[in-house]
C-alpha cells in the first residue's frame, strides 16, 4: 500500500514537472500555430459528429425517462422541459462528455505521442534542440481548452432539442410545456459553471493522456498499456474534479 | 572533433558505462562497436545530450558541455544531424516536410531556399522526386537514405548514427555505408557510427573503438583489428568463420610481403 501511493506521489511529481516544460515560450509560433490549427482537427472538430449524436439521444432519453416518472397530474408538465434542461446543462453535456472525450482523445494522445517515444521521434526532437514537451502537448492543451467550451456548448443545444424532439414525437409533452420548462429558473450561472468544468477537464484530457505518452518505455504492448491506463486515469480524474468544483462552485 | 572523458552511467544501480574515454576525429567516420548489451546506444546517447552522464565530460571542440548554458547547447544541438535506429522520421509528414523540418524550425529561410535545399539534399543521398511522399511509401533503405538527408540539411559539424544498417540488405547496407563515408568527407563532420556490422566497419571504420560491458576494450583503425591480439577484439570480430579465414589470408598475405 506505501509503495503504491509513493509511486502515485512519484508519478505526479512528474506529472507536475512534465507540465513546466510544456508551459514555456514556443520556439516557433508560426509552427506552433500550424500544431494548433492540426490539433484543432484532430482532437477538436474530429470528435463533433459522435458527440452531437449522443448529446441529442441522451437529451431525449432524459425527457422519456422524466415524463415516465412524473405521470402525477399534479405535477406540471412543464418540470420535463426544465429537468431535460437542467441535466443536460449542468452534468450530462459537461461531464458526460468529457468521460467520451477521454475515451476518444486520450487514447488518441497517448499512443500517438507513446509511439513517438518508442520510434524515436521524441529523441529526434529533442537531439535537434527543441523543447518536445512544449511542442507536441502545448498546442494540444490549447486546442482542447479552446475548442471544448463550444462543443459543450453545441451539445448542450442538441441535448435541449433532443428532448423536445423525443417529447414532441412521443407525445409525453407539448411544444408549449417545453419551451416553458427550459426556461424555467434560468440561471446564467449555472452554464459559467459548466463551461468552468469543461475548460477543467479539457486541461486533463490533454494532459494526462500526454503525460503516460510521453513516459512510455518499451513496444507496442507499452503503448496500449499507456492509452488504457490514461483513459482510465483521466476518467477518474474527471469525475474526481467534477465532484471537487460542484462543490466549490454549487453549493 | 568530440572528446569525451571518464563518462560514466548507471540506471538503478546498474553501472552501463563504466569510466569511457575516448577522441573521435574531424573528417573521419569514427565506429563505436561491440555486442548487443554493451552499452553502445547509452554512449552514443550521452554524447549526443540524451542522457545525463553520471560522471565525465564532452567536449565538442572544446566547448565542454556541462559548462553550456542552455542556450549554447541549443547552439551545439543544432549543429548535430542524427540517423536514429529506426530513422525517427515524423510519420504523419511529408518527405520533404521531414527534411524540411529542422529549416523552417530554425533558420529564416524562404520557402523557395527550403525547398531548393531539401532537393539538394535528398539528391545527394539518392532520392530525387520524392519529396511528397510519405515514409511509409518508401522502402526501408529510401526511409534511411531520407533520414540521412534530413540529418544533413543543416550542414551538422557533428554526425551521428545508430546503427544505420540494421534491416538492411547487404547491397542497401554497403549503399548507406559509402553514403556516410562520402557525406563526412563532403561536409568535413566528425561521425560517430555505432555498429555490430562487421561489413560496415571494414567498409568505411577509419577509427573503431570497441566497447565490451560498459568498458572501452579496444582502439584501433580496421587494419589493425586483423594484427591485434586483443582476446575482447578477437573474441568479437573473429566469431564468425568468414573473418577467421579472413584473418588467416590477411596473416598470410602480410607475411609472404
Amino acid at each position: 500500500m506505501i509503495k503504491l501511493i509513493l509511486h502515485f506521489l512519484e508519478q505526479t511529481g512528474k506529472y507536475f514537472l512534465l507540465l513546466k516544460k510544456v508551459f514555456t515560450k514556443p520556439q516557433n509560433m508560426k509552427i506552433f500555430w500550424e500544431n494548433y490549427v492540426r490539433e484543432l482537427d484532430d482532437i477538436g472538430l474530429k470528435t463533433v459528429g459522435l458527440i452531437s449524436f449522443i448529446s441529442f439521444f441522451i437529451g431525449g432519453v432524459v425527457v422519456i425517462q422524466t415524463a415516465l416518472n412524473l405521470d402525477n397530474p399534479l405535477i406540471d408538465p412543464s418540470l420535463i422541459g426544465f429537468a431535460a434542461k437542467q441535466s443536460v446543462v449542468l452534468e450530462f453535456s459537461p461531464t458526460l462528455s468529457a468521460v467520451i472525450l477521454a475515451g476518444i482523445v486520450g487514447s488518441y494522445i497517448a499512443s500517438t505521442i507513446g509511439t513517438m517515444r518508442i520510434t524515436e521521434q521524441i529523441d529526434a526532437l529533442d537531439v535537434m534542440g527543441i523543447n518536445s514537451a512544449n511542442f507536441l502537448i502545448l498546442p494540444k492543451i490549447l486546442a482542447a481548452v479552446t475548442f471544448y467550451p463550444f462543443l459543450i456548448a453545441l451539445s448542450m443545444f442538441l441535448g435541449v432539442f433532443g428532448g423536445w424532439v423525443a417529447g414532441v414525437v412521443t407525445d409525453l409533452v407539448s411544444t408549449e410545456d417545453y419551451l416553458e420548462g427550459i426556461r424555467m429558473g434560468f440561471d446564467p450561472f449555472h452554464f459559467t459553471y459548466s463551461f468552468i468544468k469543461t475548460v477543467v477537464f479539457a486541461f486533463l484530457i490533454a494532459t494526462i493522456p500526454s503525460f503516460f505518452g510521453y513516459y512510455v518505455q518499451g513496444g507496442a504492448l507499452e503503448v496500449g498499456r499507456a492509452s488504457t491506463k490514461a483513459v482510465i486515469w483521466t476518467s477518474v480524474m474527471i469525475v474526481f474534479w467534477n465532484y471537487v468544483l460542484t462543490q466549490l462552485l454549487l453549493s | 572533433m568530440i572528446e569525451v572523458k571518464n563518462i560514466k552511467k548507471s540506471f538503478g544501480g546498474h553501472e552501463v558505462l563504466k569510466g569511457i574515454s575516448a577522441v573521435f576525429e574531424k573528417g573521419k567516420v569514427n565506429m563505436i562497436i561491440g555486442q548487443s548489451g554493451s552499452g553502445k546506444t547509452v554512449f552514443l546517447k550521452t554524447i549526443m545530450g540524451l542522457i545525463e552522464p553520471d560522471e565525465g565530460e564532452i567536449s565538442f571542440d572544446g566547448r565542454i558541455w556541462h559548462l553550456l548554458d542552455e542556450k549554447e547547447k541549443a547552439a551545439i544541438r543544432r549543429e548535430m544531424g542524427v540517423v536514429f535506429q529506426g530513422n525517427a522520421l515524423f510519420d504523419s509528414l511529408t518527405v520533404e516536410e521531414n527534411v524540411s523540418f529542422p529549416l523552417r524550425m530554425f533558420t529564416n529561410k524562404s520557402p523557395k531556399e527550403i525547398k531548393e535545399r531539401v532537393a539538394e539534399v535528398l539528391e545527394q543521398v539518392g532520392l530525387p522526386g520524392v519529396q511528397h511522399k510519405l515514409p511509409a511509401e518508401l522502402s526501408g533503405g529510401q526511409q534511411k537514405r531520407v533520414a540521412i538527408a534530413r540529418a544533413i540539411v543543416m550542414y551538422p559539424k557533428y554526425l551521428f548514427a545508430d546503427e544505420p544498417n540494421s534491416g538492411l540488405d547487404p547491397k542497401t547496407a554497403i549503399r548507406i555505408d559509402d553514403l556516410l563515408l562520402d557525406l563526412t568527407k563532403k561536409y568535413d563532420t566528425t561521425t560517430l557510427v555505432n555498429t555490430h556490422d562487421m561489413n560496415s566497419i571494414m567498409e568505411i571504420g577509419e577509427k573503431i573503438i570497441l566497447l565490451k560491458d560498459g568498458y572501452k576494450a579496444w582502439e584501433g583503425t580496421k587494419d589493425e583489428i586483423f594484427i591485434s591480439d586483443n582476446p575482447d577484439l578477437n573474441d568479437f570480430v573473429f566469431s564468425s568463420e568468414l573473418f577467421r579465414k579472413m584473418k588467416e589470408l590477411y596473416l598470410k598475405y602480410e607475411l609472404k610481403k
